[in-house]
């Protein structure tokens, strides 16, 4: 195998690119399970929504994804506060334990995989945008417009996301209501609703990620159920409830299922992620950056 | 009764236990002593780590610093389930009923778990630990409802069910954590009368609360924690006069 | 009633279930009913993790695929014999159980649910990517023409084969739901921390639940080579298992070893009629749909309903 610069700077800089969206994708389950610990495995079955709904805007009306990421967020906000609500009522109220919730949202999952199937088949599908085929070159580095631009707009999101939770009133009670709902209460603030709120961020910033998703790789309904471990991969490196460890732990999973991916060949990718955190949970489940 | 031997020394013995969470010392060194068949009352303002302590002495947390001997044995570090094995039972401030179980089939679980393990004793039969919870529910005043489903009781008949759990598991010392916070008078009362009855069964009991009329009457001796230290230790009385503990309760 | 009476009327049930293999002559009765068997083998042996322990599987797929695997591998490496493959199939679930359980039960149940999904990922990927097993492109596992015993058809020497693990696995469930292990799982789901200041030693016991749980879900798939004569990854870790093994119990009652039977049996019976005439995504759905509504609405299954109306009756 030719381990030449080119080959290993190629691997770093796609690692690093798609690092940077797979923090987009697991910052919303950072706060639905980091900050206020709903276990919402069903996180990538929206993400696969937003998808296809930008596969679908971009069929009809030739939007741009990027666009439709910023088009469906509101709807996606709603969602996740329709979602949200329903979980409320039938597990948190009632004090059940949260291991029934992770049935309902794995029924969720499945719904909608399975709903996916029935509207678009399970062919993949593809998005093709002006730029979807140029890449800049820096030297022998290829750096593929596909992956540079939801890059950007990742990062630009985490970043806006990490000053919305430090600086604003809204985003300091969605902090505080994991440590202390009483105080909040006392405060005049409603926890639930805050969590409520909370909650739609979470589905918001999937539907976001799966606009994103479809430029960088053909999508089909079932990927959803692979896109679950990097996911919580994710997080739990990051230590959860942090935005920037999100950043940081998507930065190495990009890295290490690159290089397997170069090194090994790309059908055992799915694996990478699992195996991060089969490996973090067993050797330090606080995370790297966890308290 | 624990079918094991006394060791030497006091019951138990907790030294310079140390918890932090985070940044926060929620301990900061703390000893305490108790005999056995003593009752001990522990007291402090919210958030002094009453509840911690608690949850350090019977295993819950781990402790960073310190040591915890019970019974002349060194637990630090033990899983809560074998401390409650060698003699070392607690209530909880909010009562844990396991709410799919009857109150009866409640009391069979520490009996069948704690009871049945500790050293010297034989597996009991079903039969065996439906009489022996069931002596156990009589004397706490809950006999009458014995088959009755545990979620959907009373608040003092909860309390009365934790304390309940706890002794089925025939402990030498029991830790009972505001098990009267919210009740009436009365109610007050009744389980006042249940843990003075612990003396007659030989369990020494510690005793932490806010309501101070039952603190004073049951205690032999009064330790208070005040921000992770204890800042007095003895006779109730004098400790209750005690300016430091007249600060912590009532301010300058 | 005692272990050993209700294990001898199982025996006389599982017997007259076998003796209808005179009475039917059509052999599409024996591959529906070897499916439904399969999933009371399967939904068994969730409910004894998911239901009276309180712990949520999702990785089922992963666990049932070992026993299948394993199937695979010892009929080509030896063509070994369908008893050794049962056995072996099994002891590999119930070692990864023990495994999955040992690296992520000291945490909270999420990590357990999200580490079993782990598993199963890994599982296909090492699988698809594992040429001696057939890799992606699937392997041919032929049953041999003549059963044993004078069966005639192989499917119905394997129906009588699943007709009995499937005995086997209810007689297993009940007597643990009686015995003073179950009594403990079923403190530990109900308040875990209670439970370990009662004495019940926690993670010991979750991880003889997580053993003996895989390891049945591997028992219901080392016969399914036989049964399916070609397999492929995609197939033998196909999320229908996952959502059924969960859908079931929790429709037909995650309390007791009834429900999971019920689940199996109404569920099953109806996917295989409906087969027919839906496409399979539709049936998927549905199940799909009906998991999350019993989930929200009716989280104590079919069996619950019933106990409430026992309950009712009794009460003067």
């Amino acid at each position: 195998m030719d381990l030449s610069f080119s080959l290993i700077g190629n691997a770093i800089v796609a690692g690093l690119l798609l690092g940077g969206f797979y923090a987009a994708v697991s910052v919303g389950v950072s706060i639905s399970f980091g900050m206020l610990d709903v276990v919402n495995i069903a996180h990538p079955a929206f993400i696969i929504l937003g998808s296809y709904i930008a596969l679908t805007l971009n069929g009809l009306l030739g939007i741009d994804p990027i666009v439709c990421a910023v088009l469906i967020s509101p709807a996606f906000f709603a969602l996740g506060m329709i979602v949200y609500r329903a979980y409320y009522l039938c597990f948190e109220q009632r004090g059940r334990d949260a291991l029934r919730g992770l049935a309902f949202f794995f029924g969720l999952l499945f719904i909608t995989e399975v709903g996916l199937v029935l509207v678009f088949g399970v062919d993949y599908r593809t998005v093709n945008t002006p730029y979807s085929e140029t890449a800049w070159h820096l030297g022998v580095l290829d750096f593929p417009l596909r992956l540079v631009v939801p890059f950007c707009v990742s990062v630009a999101v985490i970043f806006g996301l990490h000053q919305l939770l430090r600086r604003t009133f809204f985003g300091r009670a969605v902090l505080a209501v994991a440590q202390d709902p009483l105080a909040l209460r006392l405060m005049g603030v409603n926890p639930t609703r805050i969590r409520e709120l909370a909650f739609a961020l979470s589905i918001a910033t999937a539907g976001i990620a799966g606009s994103f998703l479809i430029i960088i790789q053909p999508v089909q309904p079932s990927i959803g159920r692979e896109y679950i471990g990097l996911v919580f991969a994710v997080c739990v490196l990051g230590g959860m409830g942090s935005v920037y460890g999100t950043l940081a732990g998507a930065v190495i999973l990009g890295l290490a299922e690159t290089f397997t991916a170069t090194f090994f060949g790309p059908s055992w990718a799915p694996a990478v992620s699992f195996g991060l955190l089969l490996c973090t949970l067993a050797v330090r489940p606080a995370g790297l950056f966890g308290r | 009764m624990s079918t094991a031997a006394p060791g030497p020394g006091p019951l138990l013995r907790v030294e310079g236990v140390t918890k932090r969470f985070g940044g926060f010392v929620a301990l900061d060194g703390v000893d305490l002593q108790v005999g056995a068949g003593e009752r001990v009352g522990l007291i402090g303002p919210n958030g002094s780590g009453k509840s911690t302590l608690v949850n350090c002495i019977t295993g819950t947390l781990r402790n960073e610093g310190g040591r915890i001997t019970f019974n002349g044995e060194d637990v630090t570090g033990m899983p809560a389930h074998r401390r409650t094995r060698r003699g070392l039972a607690r209530s909880f401030q909010i009562p844990k009923p396991f709410t799919s179980m009857s109150v009866l089939d409640n009391l069979r679980i520490p009996l069948l778990y704690a009871a049945g393990a500790q050293a010297g004793a034989r597996r009991i039969s079903e039969r065996e630990s439906g009489d022996q919870a069931m002596e156990i529910l009589v004397s706490v005043g809950l006999g009458g409802k014995a088959h009755e489903m545990s979620g959907g009781l009373t608040q003092v008949d909860m309390r009365k069910l934790e304390l309940a759990r706890a002794i089925a598991a025939r402990p030498r010392l029991l830790i009972a954590d505001e098990a009267m916070a919210g009740l009436s008078s009365s109610e007050v009362d009744d389980i006042l009368q249940l843990l003075a009855s612990m003396k007659e069964r030989g369990i020494a009991v510690v005793m932490i609360e806010h309501i101070m009329r039952a603190v004073m009457r049951f205690s032999e001796r009064v330790a208070v924690l005040v921000a992770g230290r204890k800042i007095v230790d003895g006779d109730p009385a004098m400790v209750i006069a005690h300016p430091e503990v007249q600060k912590a309760y009532l301010g300058e | 009633m005692s272990n050993r009476l209700f294990a001898a009327i199982a025996g006389v049930v599982a017997a007259a279930f076998i003796g209808l293999n005179a009475a039917v002559t059509n052999d599409y009765f024996f591959s529906a009913a070897y499916i439904v068997l399969l999933y009371v083998i399967l939904s068994t042996a969730w409910n004894i993790l998911g239901g009276y322990t309180g712990y949520v599987n999702f990785g089922t797929a992963g666990f049932f695929a070992l026993g299948v695997y394993t199937s695979v591998v010892l009929f080509k490496a030896f063509k070994a014999p369908l008893p050794v493959m049962i056995v072996a199939g099994t002891l590999v679930a119930a070692v990864a159980g023990l495994g999955v359980g040992y690296l992520t039960l000291r945490l909270r149940g999420h990590f357990f649910a999200i580490a079993t999904l782990a598993l199963a990922v890994m599982l296909f990927t090492f699988v698809t990517n594992w040429d001696y097993a057939g890799g992606a492109r699937g392997a041919y596992v032929i049953a041999p023409r003549e059963a044993p015993f004078g069966f005639g058809h192989y499917i119905r020497y394997l129906y009588a084969v699943m007709v009995v693990l499937a005995a086997a696995s209810i007689v297993v469930a009940r007597a643990i739901e009686h015995s003073k292990l179950g009594r403990g799982l079923a403190a530990i789901r109900d308040d875990e921390l209670a439970a370990e200041c009662a004495g019940v030693p926690t993670l010991r016991l979750k991880l003889v639940s997580t053993t003996i749980s895989g390891g049945m879900m591997g028992l219901a798939g080392t016969t399914f080579p036989l049964f399916i004569s070609f397999i492929e990854p995609t197939s033998a870790f196909s999320l229908t298992y996952a959502v059924n093994a969960i859908a079931m119990p929790v429709i037909g009652g995650m309390n007791t070893w009834m429900g999971p039977l019920i689940g199996a049996v109404l569920l099953g019976t109806v996917q295989q009629l409906v087969q027919v005439t839906v496409s399979s995504a539709w049936n998927l759905l549905i199940v799909g749909v009906l998991l999350v509504l019993f989930v929200t609405m009716a989280p104590s299954g079919i069996m619950g309903w019933v106990r409430t109306r026992q309950h009712r009756r009794r009460a003067p």
